[in-house]
C-alpha cells in the first residue's frame, strides 16, 4: 500500500480533490484506462464516464469531459463538469439523459459530438444509486 | 462669504452624495466577496492548464511541425492586444491602470514599427483608448447587458482569436487584465497567450516525453484553443474581483472625504450663523446706546 501517488481534480470553480491514492480508472477518450504508481507520463482527454479512485477510501466521480496529465507520480484532472457520484440523484440523472437525448436528436451534429452524447447517455443510464 | 442658505444647501448635497457612495461601497463589498471567491478558486485550473501546456511544449517530439498556436509563426511582426477593462466607471484607478500598462506596451510596439491590433473588452477601456489608438482597434466587445460572465463568453472571444490567428492576422497575442491581489491592490498584468510557449524557457533535456492518447497533434489541436479560452476566463474572473475591490476602496475613500467635507462645511455654517447673530446684537446695542 506504499505505492501511492498524488491526485488532483480541479474544476474552474474549485479544487475538488487533492489526495494520495493507489489507483485510478479513467474513462479515456479512446477507452478506459487504469493508472497505477510509476505510470509513464501521459496526457489524454476524457469522454463522459466514471472516474473510479482507490485509496484510503474509494471515490467515484462522473465527468463529461476533461484533460488528464500524469507525470512524476502527479495526476492532474482538469474538467469543467465533475460531479461526485454520491451527490447525484435519480431525478438529476434522468434530466441529464433527457437533455443529451434532445441534443443527440439534432440534425447537424458531427460524429465526435454524437459519440460524446451517446456515451454520456450510456454511462448515465448505467449508474445505480 | 456664501450665505447661510447656500451653505445649508451644500451640506445637504454633500450628505446625499455621501449616502450614494456609501451604498455603492456596500454593494461592491457584497459583490467582491463572491467575485473574489470565484477568482481564487478558478486560479488552480488555469494555472494547471498553463503548466500542462508548458510541459507539453518542452516534450514535443517535432518542434518544426508543432502547431503554430504553441510555437508561434516564427515571426514577430504584428501583435494583437486584448485589453480587458470594466464596463462601468467609479472604481478608482482600476481601468486607468490597465490602460496605462497597455499604452506602454503599444508605444513600445509602435516604436519598433510593428503592426498593432487591439481588441477591447469592456467599454471603459475603449473610451480611454479610442482617441489615441482608435485606428488600431479592430474589434470592440462588451458585456454590458450581461450580469455574470460565463465560460462560454470567454470561449467566444477565444474562438475569435484563434480564427484571426488562423487567418494569419497576427503573430503574437497578449491579454491585459488586473490580477486581484487583495482589496487594496490590484496588479495590472500582461500575459502572452499566443504563442503559448514561453521564450525564455530553458529546454530541459532530461524531461521525459509524454505518451499521448489520442495522437499528439489531436491533443494539441484541442488543448491549445481551450487554454486560450481558459486564460481569458481567468482574466474575466480576476478582473471582476479587482473591479469590485477597487470600487470598494474608491467608494470608501469618497465616503470618508464627503464626511470630512460635511464637517468643514458645518463648522463654516455655524461660524457664519454665529457671526450673523453677533452682528445683529451689535446693531441692537449700538442702536440702543445712541438713544
Amino acid at each position: 500500500m506504499d505505492e501511492v501517488f498524488d491526485i488532483q481534480i480541479i474544476s474552474p470553480e474549485k479544487n475538488l480533490l487533492s489526495d494520495k491514492i493507489n489507483s485510478v480508472t479513467l474513462p479515456g477518450f479512446e477507452g478506459e484506462m487504469t493508472l497505477l504508481f510509476n505510470h509513464i507520463p501521459i496526457i489524454t482527454f476524457l469522454r463522459p464516464g466514471i472516474i473510479k479512485i482507490q485509496g484510503k477510501k474509494d471515490l467515484k466521480y462522473f465527468v463529461e469531459e476533461g484533460t488528464v496529465e500524469f507525470s512524476n507520480n502527479n495526476l492532474t484532472i482538469l474538467s469543467s463538469t465533475v460531479l461526485e457520484l454520491t451527490s447525484l440523484t435519480k431525478e438529476k440523472i434522468s434530466k441529464m439523459i433527457e437533455e443529451s437525448q434532445s441534443k443527440l436528436s439534432q440534425e447537424n451534429l458531427d460524429d465526435k459530438l454524437r459519440y460524446i452524447f451517446s456515451t454520456k447517455i450510456d454511462c448515465l443510464s448505467k449508474i445505480n444509486l | 462669504m456664501p450665505s447661510l442658505d447656500d451653505l445649508r444647501k451644500r451640506i445637504a448635497s454633500v450628505k446625499s452624495t455621501q449616502k450614494i457612495t456609501k451604498a455603492m461601497k456596500m454593494v461592491a463589498a457584497a459583490k467582491l466577496r463572491k467575485a473574489q471567491e470565484m477568482a481564487e478558486k478558478g486560479r488552480p485550473y488555469s494555472e494547471k492548464m498553463n503548466i500542462i501546456i508548458q510541459n507539453l511544449s518542452k516534450a514535443i517530439s517535432d518542434p518544426s511541425n508543432a502547431p503554430r498556436l504553441l510555437v508561434g509563426t516564427g515571426e514577430d511582426k504584428s501583435h494583437l492586444c486584448i485589453v480587458m477593462t470594466a464596463d462601468r466607471g467609479l472604481c478608482g484607478g482600476f481601468n486607468t491602470n490597465i490602460v496605462k500598462q497597455a499604452k506602454n506596451y503599444f508605444n513600445k510596439i509602435l516604436k519598433d514599427s510593428k503592426t498593432l491590433k487591439i481588441i477591447t473588452v469592456g467599454t471603459k477601456g475603449l473610451d480611454q483608448l479610442k482617441r489615441d489608438y482608435g485606428k488600431y482597434i479592430i474589434k470592440k466587445i462588451n458585456f454590458k447587458d450581461k450580469k455574470k460572465l460565463s465560460f462560454e463568453d470567454a470561449e467566444s472571444i477565444g474562438n475569435e482569436i484563434v480564427k484571426l490567428f488562423k487567418n494569419k492576422e497576427f503573430d503574437k497575442c497578449i491579454i491585459f487584465f488586473n490580477k486581484f491581489k487583495n482589496v487594496m491592490t490590484q496588479v495590472p498584468q500582461a500575459q502572452q497567450v499566443i504563442p503559448a510557449k514561453k521564450e525564455d524557457q530553458k529546454e530541459k533535456e532530461e524531461y521525459s516525453s509524454y505518451e499521448f492518447e489520442p495522437e499528439e497533434d489531436e491533443i494539441l489541436e484541442d488543448l491549445l484553443p481551450k487554454n486560450i479560452s481558459t486564460q481569458i476566463y481567468k482574466g474575466f474572473l480576476e478582473n471582476s474581483a479587482s473591479e469590485q475591490g477597487s470600487r470598494m476602496t474608491a467608494m470608501d475613500n469618497a465616503t470618508r472625504n464627503a464626511g470630512d467635507l460635511v464637517e468643514k462645511l458645518t463648522i463654516n455654517y455655524n461660524r457664519s450663523r454665529q457671526a450673523a447673530i453677533t452682528k445683529e446684537l451689535i446693531e441692537i446695542i449700538s442702536g440702543a446706546e445712541s438713544l
